[in-house]
């Protein structure tokens, strides 16, 4: 019965979540305004870009790719672990996945949206980055498709497609639950997002078996995506970047990043929308564990390529790697270490700390930071020591590199808030159906699915 | 059929940096002014590299000119997502700016740093717009770098096929080559024995940059002889 959950019954999981969705307070409307400058004034920056021309950024000769890139490969990174975790969970049955699973999926779709925006204000003629698209035009050509450049166009635009039917297909039993009570203009909204469900046994069945299918096939497309990114760097002959490691270590780091930034969004929701019995120290417990053993898998990679360069000190290699280590840049090596290996080694290790939600929220962010320092290390480092020391360089970012990264996590945390607004941030039916029991005698409503028949349902919230 | 090359005997060159000035009012290499020159944004199809070697009193400067070593397992070909870059019959690395969107992906990827990007709209102060080259096209926004002169080589073919015959040695001369005092720059036809490039590039002196990578370089270098 409802007594052994802590949060009661089906009926009051649908308004826990859904109070966000249906009532609206002040602080939405300040944190939009907020949130809302900052993208238009990275808008700005963009349109002063595209006026003036690239040399508005601090690019140089022979450093051809910085912020925008780093932060092409930074959000694709986070988008990782949102679908990653969530079909990995779905896969293995993982109980605890419950709460989690479509705030994940949500924050994939919006970080790779704003990555996919990157390599466009990168180029210097977006005005015609339909080039790369293989369409039959008049100039009678296909782009390269031995570019890496076309790999990850055709990655990204893959994975995007992918999450949002993943997003998407769970929530379909949620929207019908808000279609009915809903009213004016939002009810039309939810009758054309829920696609005439009416919960009966058999459209679950179908949703299950699709599920089913949807989580298998997008584990390999996640894990391609990031290996393409890094065949970007990889497949060029530039010292350090070109390594057989790439590709693994990438798909690491962007786990990795990718369950940090679950951490705070699951941190952020279960605060401002007060979630505190679904989301439990049981989540932020695994989630915990997760953020350990990437931590150090993403050491182990990093040593593993760090060590071959400076055993071999092969000249070329050696000197991006001093220049990282010794360098002008080792404040931002040594952030990364102590950010990405020796804070969460050495807190993600105790479970106390697992289940403090605060420290959680720190050693999440701190992941970030250390994530970002490495993309920031990865990209500039081996570009300003290339082989030919007489063209040797390096890079400080400008005010429009700045603005719009600024924006660009700005516009992420805008789109997550309107994401809110508008659909249900837990999967509502995934509850219900961890609670293992049907709804109610009497209360007939499509979000609740049958009995749950796999063993263990019970144990979501233990 | 042709296969252009370059010869560059570093005994010869003094690095006066006349092939500099030659190299960017043929190819109307845009100005970029001193504050963004400073920044070292000024682009030089033709650069001049100096080494320090030895030190106090006893210095040496070596110079070595670099341009686009016209790679025949060229880095930046494959990596172009739109075939902006590519391999002309005659050992040419190409560049077409009208297919550019400005990837930079070829200048990462080139070892010897030649390519050169627009950051911004091109501009001449006055009165440099007046010897603008009407042979050559000025770039806007994307990718440039040496090709060799290549007007110079269509219009020197074109000549050689109206009076029904090959192109002369020499016949054809980039302007760097052709401003060259010391005459340290050699450009010919490597398919032909006879040529000068042919036979130069057979030279025991002779080495190409970053051999080891394997890219088959175009551009064959002398080295400095030693005189004890």
């Amino acid at each position: 019965m409802a007594s052994d959950s802590p949060f009661g019954s089906a009926a009051r999981v649908n308004d826990d979540i859904l109070r966000p969705v249906l009532q609206t307070t002040w602080r939405f409307y300040a944190v939009v305004a907020l949130l809302g400058s900052v993208v238009l004034w990275g808008a700005f920056a963009v349109w002063y870009l595209l006026s003036t021309g690239i040399g508005v950024f601090g690019l140089n000769r022979p450093v051809y790719w910085a912020l925008m890139i780093i932060n092409f490969v930074f959000f694709v990174g986070l988008s990782h672990s949102g679908t990653l975790i969530s079909a990995i969970l779905r896969v293995t049955h993982a109980e605890w996945r419950r709460p989690i699973t479509r705030g994940a999926e949500a924050m994939t779709v919006f970080t790779i949206m704003v990555a996919a925006a990157f390599p466009l204000i990168h180029l210097g003629r977006p005005w015609v980055f339909y080039y790369l698209i293989p369409y039959p035009d008049l100039r009678g050509l296909w782009p390269n498709f031995r570019s890496p450049l076309i790999w990850d166009f055709i990655a990204i635009s893959t994975y995007l497609t992918g999450s949002i039917i993943y997003l998407y297909l769970p929530m379909i039993p949620d929207l019908a639950v808000i279609r009915d009570r809903s009213h004016g203009w939002r009810r039309y909204l939810y009758i054309a997002l829920s696609l005439g469900w009416t919960g009966s046994e058999r459209e679950w069945s179908r949703l299950s078996r699709v599920l089913g299918i949807m989580a298998v096939v997008i584990i390999p497309v996640a894990v391609s995506v990031h290996s393409i990114v890094s065949w970007d760097f990889a497949m060029t002959i530039v010292p350090v970047w070109h390594s057989t490691i790439f590709a693994p270590y990438f798909v690491v780091g962007a786990i990795y990043s990718g369950i940090a930034l679950v951490i705070t969004i699951m941190v952020l929701i279960r605060w401002v929308f007060n979630l505190q019995s679904y989301l439990q120290p049981r989540q932020f417990d695994n989630l915990g564990k997760l953020l350990f053993v990437m931590s150090v898998i993403w050491f182990y990679f990093w040593f593993a390529d760090a060590l071959t360069t400076w055993y071999g000190r092969e000249p070329s290699e050696f000197a991006v790697l001093r220049y990282t280590i010794l360098g002008p840049f080792a404040p931002l090596f040594w952030t990364m270490i102590v950010c990405n290996l020796v804070i969460p080694f050495w807190t993600m290790m105790f479970k106390q700390l697992r289940r403090n939600v605060l420290v959680m929220l720190v050693v999440s962010l701190l992941v970030n930071v250390g994530m970002y320092s490495e993309r920031i290390l990865i990209i500039v480092p081996a570009l300003s020591r290339g082989r030919l020391p007489s063209a040797w360089g390096s890079y400080q970012p400008t005010w429009v590199e700045i603005s719009i990264t600024a924006a660009a996590f700005a516009g992420f945390s805008l789109l997550y808030v309107l994401f809110t607004k508008f659909f249900p941030v837990v999967s509502m039916w995934e509850v219900k159906e961890g609670m293992g029991e049907r709804a109610e005698a009497g209360v007939k409503e499509p979000g609740t699915p049958p009995r749950k028949t796999v063993e263990g349902a019970e144990g979501a919230y233990g | 059929m042709y296969k252009w090359a370059m010869v560059v005997d570093l005994d010869r060159c003094t690095g006066c940096a006349a092939c500099v000035v030659a190299c960017r009012a043929e190819n109307n290499v845009p100005i970029a002014g001193e504050e963004e020159a400073g920044k070292g944004r000024a682009s030089f199809w033709m650069r001049i590299e100096r080494y320090w070697e030895g030190e106090y009193p006893n210095v040496r400067a070596r110079y070595m000119p670099v341009f686009c070593q016209q790679c025949a397992n060229a880095p930046c070909e494959p990596v172009c997502p739109v075939y902006a870059t590519y391999h002309s019959a005659e050992g040419l690395n190409v560049q077409v700016y009208n297919r550019c969107v400005g990837t930079r992906y070829c200048a990462n990827n080139c070892p010897y740093a030649v390519r050169y990007f627009n950051w911004f709209d091109p501009r001449w102060p006055d009165p440099l717009p007046e010897q603008l080259n009407p042979d050559v096209t000025v770039r806007f926004r994307v990718m440039e770098k040496c090709t060799f002169c290549i007007q110079r080589i269509r219009r020197g073919k074109e000549l050689a096929k109206m009076a029904g015959r090959r192109v002369i040695d020499g016949e054809i001369q980039p302007a760097c080559v052709q401003t060259c005092a010391p005459g340290a720059l050699v450009f010919g036809d490597l398919n032909d024995p006879a040529s000068r490039v042919a036979r130069l590039a057979m030279s025991p002196r002779r080495f190409r940059l970053h051999e080891d990578l394997g890219t088959e370089p175009a551009v064959f270098y002398l080295k400095e002889q030693s005189y004890g």
